[in-house]
This record gives structure tokens, sequence and C-alpha cells, in this order.
């Protein structure tokens, strides 16, 4: 499915992010970024579309060669890649539609985007998806007027409208409070199952990381220093890819939660947050 | 510790600028002073004419009092032809500013030469002012109310071009890497990632140079470039004060309102 190999990035100021990475994901699963800060998660993440133009190295998403792709090729590589952003990135003043609507983007030509005249099947296709996303109702309310988590549901929905065969997630709840940062992942999680697309996923919380990946990857200094199922994680593990600290509590209240959470669900449904049910 | 410690770790005084700072300024307003007087001494003003400024001034006034109505149908006319001018300029320099400002903004522009070509026409723009413009244009289509729009037009890229491509400068970059990540063309990321970003300075500056340019063009007549101030023009050059005072009166309305309106519009736009 995706594989890279050998991916270093040079940023044009000289620092090395990236020495060498080469990661394979051969099945629909959820796969986990885990690093400190400055570890060179986000310029990995963006490397696969290009968004950030890797040094050398290889990226290859089914059968396809992204990093050897000219300008046309690559935006219709893009196409098939969608990408979940930390600050939504939606177009603020544009209605809710018009943002989910902008995932097909690269299948319609300009005039039918200047006129906002979208083909019956995608706005069938964008009402579902926001019905799904539990923003049903919502379609022209605008994108500034929704709250954090509501914008993140848009930015979910705008990434599933372009159908893609790998999803990109560069930290999706850092600025979400820590009950709508789980139901965002949970979501996301729940959406790539249901459609077999595999996720790489950045992400600082390792509690949540442990909860919904099913695989890990650790990154210190732009090497990978850990890559394993996600229950394989212990405090040496931590240590060796954040630095020496005391673990157990954060491991310990992986498995707390997991309990919880199981408690949760049993409640039901949860992942409507109460101001979509205003709308 | 003491007292003495105490006063010194925790000043009482503190002053917002230290001495050199302080000299600096009074340097410049010294320097300000200066300029002042040498302009007026090199202007050569002659004093005399300000003897009696003030009896020419009531004078005047006397004069223009009360006004002539007979010829406000014309006035009229004019007015609305003033109001044509500068609404038609204003739109036809949007449509021109938007592509100059997307050259002129870095993070738009193509290339290194592109962004030269783009701030160039802004200055151009702005380094003329709109009678000199009109001097020019109704050299090159004529006296008339054509030479009037292209004069507004001419002056007003660089006024909304510069904000605009200031506005584009300072978009979100995020939500142009979202819209470019989905394979959507440069037209594309255009329109639907960075227009609706800058559409607000666009709609403001456009209504602020609307209400600029209707005072503009009550002038430009002056130099034949059609509007109001060519009748004002004439009946200054017959000292027909009463009627001078009518066209004042019309022009002073006039802008009160377009002043109102423009303050209205972009209050609401958000
Ligand atoms: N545009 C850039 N120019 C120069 N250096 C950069 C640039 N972007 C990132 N870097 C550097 O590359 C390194 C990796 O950055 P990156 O953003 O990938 O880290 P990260 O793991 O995503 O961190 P965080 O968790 O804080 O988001 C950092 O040292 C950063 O300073
Ligand atoms: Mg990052």
């Amino acid at each position: 499915m995706l594989e890279i190999s050998d991916l270093v990035k040079t940023y044009p100021n000289g620092l090395k992010a990236l020495h060498g990475i080469s990661l394979a994901v051969d099945r629909p699963m959820v796969v986990a970024i885990i690093g400190s800060s400055g570890a060179g998660k986000s310029t990995l993440i963006r490397c696969v579309n290009r968004l950030v133009e890797p040094t050398s190295g290889r990226v290859v998403l089914n059968g396809t060669e992204i990093t050897a792709l000219g300008r046309h090729g690559l935006r219709k590589a893009r196409r098939r890649i969608g990408m979940i952003f930390q600050e939504y990135n939606l177009v603020e003043r544009l209605t809710v539609m018009e943002n989910v609507l902008s995932g097909r983007l690269g299948y319609v030509g300009f005039w039918r985007a200047y006129r906002r005249n979208y083909p019956p099947d995608d706005v069938a296709a964008a009402f579902e998806i926001l019905d799904r996303v539990g923003l049903e109702g919502r379609e022209n309310a605008r994108a500034d007027a929704l709250s954090g988590g509501q914008r993140q549901r848009v930015g979910i929905a705008r990434a599933l409208m372009q159908r893609p065969e790998l999803l990109l997630v560069d930290e999706p709840t850092a600025s979400l409070d820590p009950k709508t940062s789980r139901q965002i992942m949970r979501l996301i999680v729940e959406l790539a199952h249901e459609r077999g697309t595999p996720v790489l996923i950045n992400i600082h919380d390792v509690a949540l990381a442990q909860t919904f990946a099913d695989h890990i990857v650790g990154l210190r200094d732009g090497r990978i220093v850990f890559e394993d199922g996600s229950d394989r994680l212990t405090p040496a593990v931590l240590t060796e890819i954040y630095g020496e600290e005391d673990w157990s509590t954060t491991i310990r209240k992986v498995e707390e939660d997991d309990e919880a959470e199981g408690a949760e669900a049993a409640k039901g449904r949860d992942d409507t947050e109460s101001g979509v049910a205003a709308g | 510790m003491t007292v003495e410690e105490h006063a010194r770790r925790y000043p009482a005084v503190w002053r917002r600028f230290n001495p050199r700072e302080t000299l600096v300024r009074y340097a410049w307003y010294l320097g300000i002073m200066i300029v002042t007087a040498v302009s007026f001494w090199r202007l050569d003003i002659t004093w005399v004419y300000m003897l009696d400024a003030h009896i020419q001034a009531g004078d005047l006034l006397f004069r223009m009092y009360p006004p002539d109505w007979t010829g406000f149908e014309a006035v009229l006319g004019a007015l609305v032809e003033t109001i044509h001018i500068a609404t038609l300029g204003t739109l036809a320099t949007v449509l021109i500013a938007f592509p100059v400002a997307l050259l002129a903004a870095r993070n738009t522009t193509f290339n290194t030469l592109t962004w030269t070509i783009g701030r160039f026409i802004l200055v151009a723009s702005r380094s003329v002012n709109t009678v000199v413009w009109a001097l020019f244009f109704v050299a090159v289509f004529g006296p008339g109310p054509v030479a009037g729009i292209w004069a507004i037009t001419a002056r007003s890229i660089g006024f909304v071009g510069k904000l605009t491509a200031e506005a584009i400068e300072e978009i979100d970059v995020g939500t142009v890497e979202a819209i470019e990540a989905t394979g959507a063309s440069r037209l594309q990321v255009l329109w639907i990632g960075i227009l609706p970003q800058v559409l607000p300075v666009i709609y403001g500056t456009f209504v602020y140079r609307w209400d600029i340019n209707i005072r503009e063009s009550t002038v430009l007549g002056f130099v034949g470039a059609g509007g109001i101030g060519i009748l004002l023009y004439s009946e200054i050059n017959l000292f027909r004060w009463q009627a001078v005072s009518v066209i004042l009166i019309a022009i002073f309305a006039v802008v009160v309102v377009s002043e109102f309106v423009s303050a209205t519009v972009r209050q609401r736009i958000t």
C-alpha cells in the first residue's frame, strides 16, 4: 500500500529533519507516529504528499512513485491522499458544505468549482459524510461559526470526500479538550476501518496513540527508534523515544482509560458533542 | 535585607525612556522645527496678502449669498455624471487591481520579475495624482467622462492593489496547503483557498476608495475630464459666486452621503 524508503529531508537552513526513514504500511491499519517535539513527525507526514519536498528517498503509494511525479502527476496523486490538520485549515469564510466539497476539487474543473456546481454524486456523498461525522443540518453554517471539535469534523469530512487511498493526519486533537480529542480520534479510526483506508497519524498523546492505533512508530531526531504493535509500548520504549522519565503513570493511565472507555461505550453513542445538538 | 538593599532592588523611580533615548527624541523635535522654519522661509510667502485674508474671505462668502438655484438642474446632471465616473472607475479598478495584487504579493507571484512588475504598477499608479492622470487621459481619449473614468482607475489601482497585496501576504497558509493537498489546480486554490480570505479587504477597500473617488472626481472637470468640475470651473471663471455656492452645497451633500454609505458598508463586512 504505502512504502517509504530511505526518506531524507534536509531543510534549506541545513537542518536535517529526517535521516533515512523506511516504513511500510502493507494493510489497512492505523499507524501512530509518536516522538518529542522536533523529532520530525510533521516533516515525515508532509513528505508523503510532498507539501514538504523530500531531499532524497522514495514514497510509493499503491504502485505510484509519488517522489518521481511532476507537477501535474503530483496533483493527481494528491487527490488520492486525504489530509487532516491540527488547525483544521478550513476556509473560514466559506460554509461547511463548500469546505466539504472542496475535497472534490481535484476531480472537478475550475468552472464547476467557481460556480459551486458540483456533480450530484458528490453533493449526495457530502450530505452522507456530514451525517456520519455528526454535522447533519449544519451544511450552511459558516466554518468560522463552529467550535474546534466541529471544525475538525468538517476537516475529516473534507478529507474523506476525496475517497482517499491513504489518510495523513497531523496532530488532529492537539487543539481540543480531552473528551473531544477521544471522540475525534474514534471517528477517524472508525471511518478508516469502515473504508479500509490506511492512516498515518501524528500524535503527542501516548495514551491516545495506544488506545486507537494498531501500530506505533517512535521517532527520535529524525530516526525510527521503535516500530511495533501498540501493545508493545513499554516504559523502556518510551524512554528510548522521549528520554528518561517516570513512565509508569503514563502506561498505567492507558489501562485505566481503556476500562473507562469500555464503560463509556456501553453507555452508547457519545460522539456527538453538545454543539452539534444545537444545530 | 536592609532598607538600602531593598530600595536598590525595588527602586521607586521608573522611566519609559533612558537619557539617551530622551536625547534622541528631543533631537527629532528640534529637527522637525528647523525643517518647518526653513520651509516657510524658502516659500517666499507674501505676508501682506495674509493681512486682509479674512476680509477677502468674508467678502467672497458675502457674494456667494444667497445661492442661485436657477441652474440647479444642470448641477444635478453634472453631479450624477460625477458619481458615475467615480463608480465605474472604482469597479474597473477592482477588476484590474486583484490580478496586479496577485503579482505584487510574495506568496502568489510567479518569480522576482513578475513581483517587480506588480510592485512597479502599484507604485507608478500611486505616485501620480488623479488630476495628472486626468490630463494624460484627456490627451489620449479627448475631453469627457471616459478620460475621467480612466484617471480614477489609474490612480486607484495602486491604492486597492497595495492593500489587497498586503492582505494576500497575510492569508492563512495552512488553508492554502489544505486545498493544495486535495489536488486542486492553481486556479482553484486561488479561487477557493485565497480569494475568500481576502474578500473582506477587497470589499472594504472598494467602498472606501469609491468614497474617496467621489471627492476626487469633483475636480476632474477642471482639466476637462468630465463631471461637476467643468461647471464649477466655468462658474468661478465667470465670477458667478451665487451659482458656485449651489455647486459647493451639492458636492458637500454627495460627499456626506457617500461617506455615510461607505462607513455603513465597511461596518457590515465580516
Ligand atoms: N520549514 C522549516 N525550515 C527549517 N527547519 C524546519 C522547518 N520545518 C521544520 N523544521 C525543523 O525540522 C525539525 C522537525 O520538525 P517537525 O515539524 O517535523 O517536528 P515534529 O515532530 O512535527 O514536532 P512537533 O511535535 O512540535 O510538531 C525541527 O527541528 C524543526 O525545527
Ligand atoms: Mg508537528
